[in-house]
């Protein structure tokens, strides 16, 4: 096996400069950040992929006069795990981007929402805060950060379910609009950012925007943090270069027998061998042929493995991890889940298939939220490309 | 004052008494306990004035916070697919077969409840779980064996 | 922000204010959008998705209740895209939800069977879940049923129970699949905080929360020969009625309805409106008592504000939540009671028939009366004083069992006595009737004349705000309540518990000086009750409440003190207000409850 894919090494190096970055970045002016944010073509890499630079504008342009700043590490998608590593190498750069941010939009409060799964990383977490806020004595900037734990619920991760979840409610997610930046935390305008996405933040004041710039593809620029798991005899978290066509991943990943990728874990896409070569890891966009729905988990699986089960695994979880408040997602995960089992048991015929992409469809452009929306990523993909396994 | 409303108290001393404390007033009584009571859910609607209904509702959207006793570790395997593709359900039969209960279920000695869930964020180390808040990856049916040997001495000691 | 937006809906070009809905603008070129979740007097949920639309350049569909209009937009409610995402939601919800919709007793009147045959869903298009599902039916409760196998999870209930009554009995728990509307641990209503005002009965699209109903109870009364039954009927049953029945909202169909009732085989066919009037004596004369007791004489033991109890989700909601303003409480008993209490004491023995084998029957805009009728507190004529009550949507449907063509009967007058009433009573079916009633009858006993306003109408306490207040001056008062002299009566009028609980939190804080408040439970008062037919809305409660002003003004009595039937009552058998048999059979007291 050739290693072809450029290993990078923007997140995760510690120089033990970061005191000297953060004063010197806070030493600039907002619109200045604000513009390198935009430059450096920087997008969400908690799903939606929306652009940083331009979530922090528009914060900033709202005059209210509380804020909040929260770090999204809920990391639920089933395959990711970047965000827990990131947070235990790196917090300190995720913390600098929150500190920054809060500067920038007005802000005097941040929260790092951490999944209930991680509570272990409580304690070092809370000795980088504590750092964290001598440095921000020390830079006279009043702001503070304070994590809230979740309690097993993946939907908490969608920014308004968590919101809700932080005011001591049911993680349902909102109607939107209105949108985080107006109407987030309390009502208040809210940055909600991915770790990840936060810790790039960082990487871009700290080399400037070209060079986040130069990484990459068309708009998908800079480098990501992939989890990797599956069939692959090197798990683990990589990052790499944007813009890898999916046949370059599995040389350098698969095991030599991959059939098929979960790009973005259980909401994301399932790719066939026969499409490695077209497909290109990337938002999507003309370029790129698959869209990455989450924070870039790879699943591998080789020929060995029924695509029934991954499907079945993955509705399993849809089923339970759904809010359940809006039709098409809780009764829509259902139907699809029992129907899959009543084709294989025969009990429905092979065309019930057909009957469940439509209903799929019709989530995918119904659901309140983007959980119920892209259960048809993974299930259509997966039925159209492994029908034979779903039959027999 | 109940332990129940000391914990509140507490809570409620560094995360106030509006509605935005329920969770981690929650967590920190099913992390003491490892239940949640009808008497204390009363006793937190009470404290921060909203209905009793709705902090059952909002506890029991949350996986982590159960309304059934559960025993002193509680055990959560992963079973997604890429644990399940690395043998968890080896590693849960082997679970069954230690602690003699099926998933759902506590020992009678009140020290292991053995439940599955979503997962873990450990999945290039998997198959994983944990064991209240520690996780334990890349089991193996010997590893587990050592694990709840190690817990179950702690807990007679 | 006030500015209007221009959009195109099915290619018609609509100008609405900003932040109208797509529902609404809709709506204003008569283009009806179908919806479950929705609902007028509730916050936008956007959780059932039938009310999906497109938007040209868009590839997702949107919830046209939830999401505003704006410049430019081109929407389209009736594309193929849209008629198919809606059809196979309306399907999924079947799916979930036990359609056994010819032994329903929400048939007909439900929103589900309704869309699902417009869009005429098939048989079996999906996977029935129910089999799979385990589901408690909750029959406990003397007013409401909850059928879980009947939910749509559209949370409406959960929504009124918070927003309009700011109770919190029903809430929404676990998630996913398992994604329910409980109570809390799932105890039947009965055990709950539940004030049993039915206003999520009212707003259920289907048969997962309805009445307990009691029609074969009272059919059995009725074809009982050894058995005497009596009907009485609320003020606000008379100007609903017609709804349930084929006719617009806002029409008064009392002498229809006392047609009916006849033709249906009750023996006796009274009014609820007039212990109305009986009410307003007794209440209004324990407030001057009060008054005098307060103000002349100091005494520390009688409380002020004296707050209204006619209305059984009122009475629940302040046993459990306001337990230490049960002094507060007029102790007289709601209309429904009294009438009870008389019915089977002064009426049976008038009539000449054993109270043993007399049924009373009530018929109210009411679900929490029910639980009332069923109160120990309720057996002061020595048997339960009112044995079964209908809701006004239970009476439609002895109507039409009945084959009786309601819209062609002649009209036809109550019985005597304890049949007739002042216009007095017949506002008691609207928020701030019962103050506007007692306001005429006190304002004369202390003064010698009539309420200072423009024939007789106090508009001051009138109107749909939620907490209303009204200053009254006492002027030339009459030498035995020289003590008022001057005084300005301070009320209060709060319909809907979430009002009420702002009122009374007020009272606590001493943030307010009222001394009488009147309050409703349901919003609009009783005209808007829980029993009322469904749809009830803001524009409904409306024709409503301008049906009973009418009413009132037709009356040739305005006044309850002049109702010669009450004059005769005190005359032959109550002796005087607040006297020895008042007390025995018109007042009574309550018993605080638990607040969790
Ligand atoms: C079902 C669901 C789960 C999500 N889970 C996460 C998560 O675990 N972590 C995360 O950062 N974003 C998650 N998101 C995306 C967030 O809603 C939000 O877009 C993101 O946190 C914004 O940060 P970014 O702009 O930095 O990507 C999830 C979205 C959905 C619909
Ligand atoms: S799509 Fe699913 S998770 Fe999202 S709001 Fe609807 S039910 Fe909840
Ligand atoms: S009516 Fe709009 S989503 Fe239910």
């Amino acid at each position: 096996m050739t290693k072809n894919l450029k290993r990078l090494d923007l997140i995760f190096k510690n120089e033990g400069d970061s005191e000297a970055i953060l004063g010197k970045t806070l030493a600039r002016s907002n619109e200045e950040l604000i513009s390198d944010l935009i430059a450096s073509g920087l997008k969400g890499r908690g799903g939606a992929g929306f652009p940083t630079g331009l979530k922090w504008r528009l914060a900033a342009d709202d005059k209210a006069d509380e804020k909040f700043i929260i770090c999204n590490a809920d990391e639920g998608e089933p395959g990711t795990f970047k965000d827990r590593e990131i947070l235990t190498s790196v917090p300190h750069k995720v913390l600098a981007g929150m500190a920054v941010c809060a500067r920038i939009i007005n802000c005097r409060q941040g929260f790092i929402y951490l999944r209930q799964e991680y509570t272990y990383l409580v304690p070092h977490l809370n000795n980088a805060i504590e750092e964290f806020h001598q440095l921000m004595k020390k830079f006279e900037v009043d702001f503070q950060v304070e994590i809230f734990m979740g309690s097993g619920a993946y939907i908490c991760g969608e920014e308004t379910a968590l919101f809700e979840s932080m005011e001591g409610k049911r993680g349902e997610p909102r109607n939107k609009p209105p949108y985080p930046t107006n109407f987030g935390y309390k009502g208040k305008p809210t940055v909600i950012n991915n770790v990840e996405t936060l810790a790039h933040t960082y990487s871009i004041f700290k080399y400037g925007p070209e060079k986040f710039r130069d990484l990459g593809v068309k708009d998908s620029r800079g480098s990501k943090v992939f989890s990797v798991s599956g069939d692959t005899p090197i798990p683990g978290i990589y990052e790499l270069e944007f813009g890898m066509t999916l046949q370059k991943f599995v040389d350098d990943f698969g095991d030599g027998d991959a059939k098929a990728v979960q790009v973005g874990g259980a909401a994301g896409f399932c790719v066939p061998r026969k499409r490695f070569e077209k497909t290109i890891i990337g938002y999507q966009g003309k370029l790129t042929g698959v869209s990455l729905p989450t924070g870039g988990s790879m699943m591998i699986f080789n020929s060995s493995r029924s695509m029934y089960n991954v499907l079945h695994n993955y509705l399993d979880f849809f089923v339970e991890e759904s809010c359940g408040q809006c039709t098409p997602c809780r009764v829509g995960t259902q139907q699809l889940l029992m129907g899959i089992q009543a084709v294989k048991r025969g009990e429905r015929p092979s065309t019930y298939l057909d009957k469940l992409l439509g209903l799929a469809e019709v989530m995918r452009v119904t659901a309140k939220c983007g959980l119920g929306q892209s259960v048809a990523n993974s299930f259509s993909s997966i039925v159209e490309n492994f029908k034979e396994e779903m039959i027999y | 004052m109940s332990p129940i409303q000391e914990i509140i108290q507490k809570v409620s001393a560094s995360h106030g008494t509006e509605r935005e404390s329920l969770l981690p007033i929650l967590q920190a009584i099913y992390a003491k306990n490892h239940i949640l009571t009808e008497e204390d859910m009363i006793e937190v609607a009470r404290e921060l004035d909203i209905s009793a209904a709705h902090v059952y509702g909002t506890a029991t959207f949350y996986s982590f916070l159960e309304t059934q006793q559960s025993g002193k570790y509680i055990i959560r395997l992963c079973r997604t697919i890429t644990c399940m593709m690395h043998g968890k359900n080896i590693i849960l039969q082997e679970l069954e077969r230690l602690l003699k209960i099926k998933p759902g279920q506590t020992t009678p000695d009140g020290i292991f409840t053995l439940t599955e869930t979503n997962c873990l964020g450990q999945c290039h180390k998997g198959p994983a779980m944990l064991v209240n808040d520690t996780p334990h990856t890349d089991l193996t049916p010997e590893s587990i064996r050592e694990i709840i040997d190690k817990y179950r001495r702690e807990a007679l000691q | 922000m006030s500015s209007q937006v221009t959009l195109k809906i099915d290619s018609i070009s609509v100008s609405v204010k900003q932040g109208t809905s797509l529902l609404d603008a809709a709506r204003s070129i008569n283009i009806k959008i179908p919806t479950l979740c929705h609902h007028e007097d509730l916050c936008v949920a956007g959780n059932c998705r039938v009310c999906m639309v497109e938007q040209k350049g868009s590839d997702r569909l949107l919830p046209a209740c939830a999401i505003p209009a704006s410049d430019g937009m081109e929407i389209h409610t009736n594309s193929m895209k849209v008629r198919n995402a809606r059809k196979q939601i309306l399907e999924l919800l079947v799916s979930e939800h036990r359609a056994e919709c010819t032994t329903c007793y929400k048939s007909g009147n439900c929103e589900l069977q309704e869309l699902s045959h417009e869009y005429i869903l098939g048989e079996n298009a999906f996977i029935n879940l129910i089999p799979f599902k385990e589901y408690t039916i909750d029959y406990y409760s003397p007013s409401i049923i909850k059928d879980d196998s009947k939910c749509i999870r559209c949370q409406r209930c959960v929504r009124t129970c918070d927003q309009l009554q700011n109770i919190g009995a029903l809430t929404v728990s676990k998630k996913g699949s398992e994604m329910k509307i409980s109570t809390f641990f799932e105890k039947p209503i009965y055990q709950v905080v539940c004030t049993n005002c039915g206003q999520c009965v009212n707003r259920c699209p289907t048969g997962a929360l309805t009445e307990k109903n009691y029609v074969e109870e009272v059919w059995s009364a009725i074809n009982d020969e050894k058995k005497y039954v009596v009907v009485q009927t609320a003020p606000a049953v008379r100007i609903a009625l017609g709804e349930a029945l084929g006719i617009d909202p806002g029409e008064i169909v009392t002498g229809k309805m006392v047609t009916a009732l006849r033709r249906l085989g009750f023996n006796s066919v009274l009014d609820t409106d007039f212990t109305a009037d009986l009410t307003i004596i007794e209440e209004g004369h324990e407030l001057l008592q009060r008054l005098k007791k307060v103000l002349k004489d100091k005494d520390k033991n009688v409380r002020l504000p004296m707050t209204t109890s006619c209305s059984p989700g009122w009475i629940k909601f302040i046993e459990h939540i306001f337990p230490d303003f049960l002094p507060n409480l007029s102790s007289a008993k709601s209309p429904q009671q009294m009438f009870g209490a008389l019915a089977k004491t002064f009426f049976a023995n008038k009539i000449g028939v054993d109270p043993a084998s007399m049924v009373s029957v009530s018929v109210m805009p009411c679900t929490a009366k029910k639980f009332e009728a069923n109160r120990p507190e309720m057996y002061s004529s020595g048997y339960q004083d009112v044995d079964y009550v209908l809701t006004t949507r239970e009476l439609a449907l002895m109507i039409k069992q009945a084959g009786i063509d309601f819209k062609s009967l002649a009209d036809d007058n109550y019985d005597s006595i304890m049949g007739e009433s002042s216009g007095a009573a017949v506002i008691f079916g609207a928020t701030g009737g019962v103050m506007e009633a007692a306001l005429r009858t006190v304002y004369e006993v202390v003064t010698g004349r009539e309420v200072p306003f423009e024939g007789l109408n106090i508009t001051p306490v009138r109107g749909m705000e939620g907490v209303r207040e009204a200053t009254l001056k006492i002027d030339k008062a009459l030498p035995e309540w020289d003590f008022l002299e001057g005084v300005e009566v301070k009320t209060c009028v709060a319909h809907g518990l979430a009002n009420a609980k702002r009122v009374m939190e007020s009272v606590r804080d001493g943030s307010s000086n009222y001394h009488f408040i009147e309050i409703m439970a349901c919003p609009g008062g009783c005209l808007g009750g829980g029993g009322q037919p469904i749809p009830t809305s803001p524009e409904i409660r409306n024709a409503r409440s301008s049906a009973i002003y009418r009413e009132d003004t037709l009356k040739t009595i305005r006044k309850s003190h002049e109702n010669p039937e009450v004059v005769k009552v005190y005359k032959e058998f109550l002796g005087e207000p607040l006297g020895h048999e008042s007390h025995r059979l018109l007042h009574t007291h309550y018993t605080p409850r638990e607040r969790y």
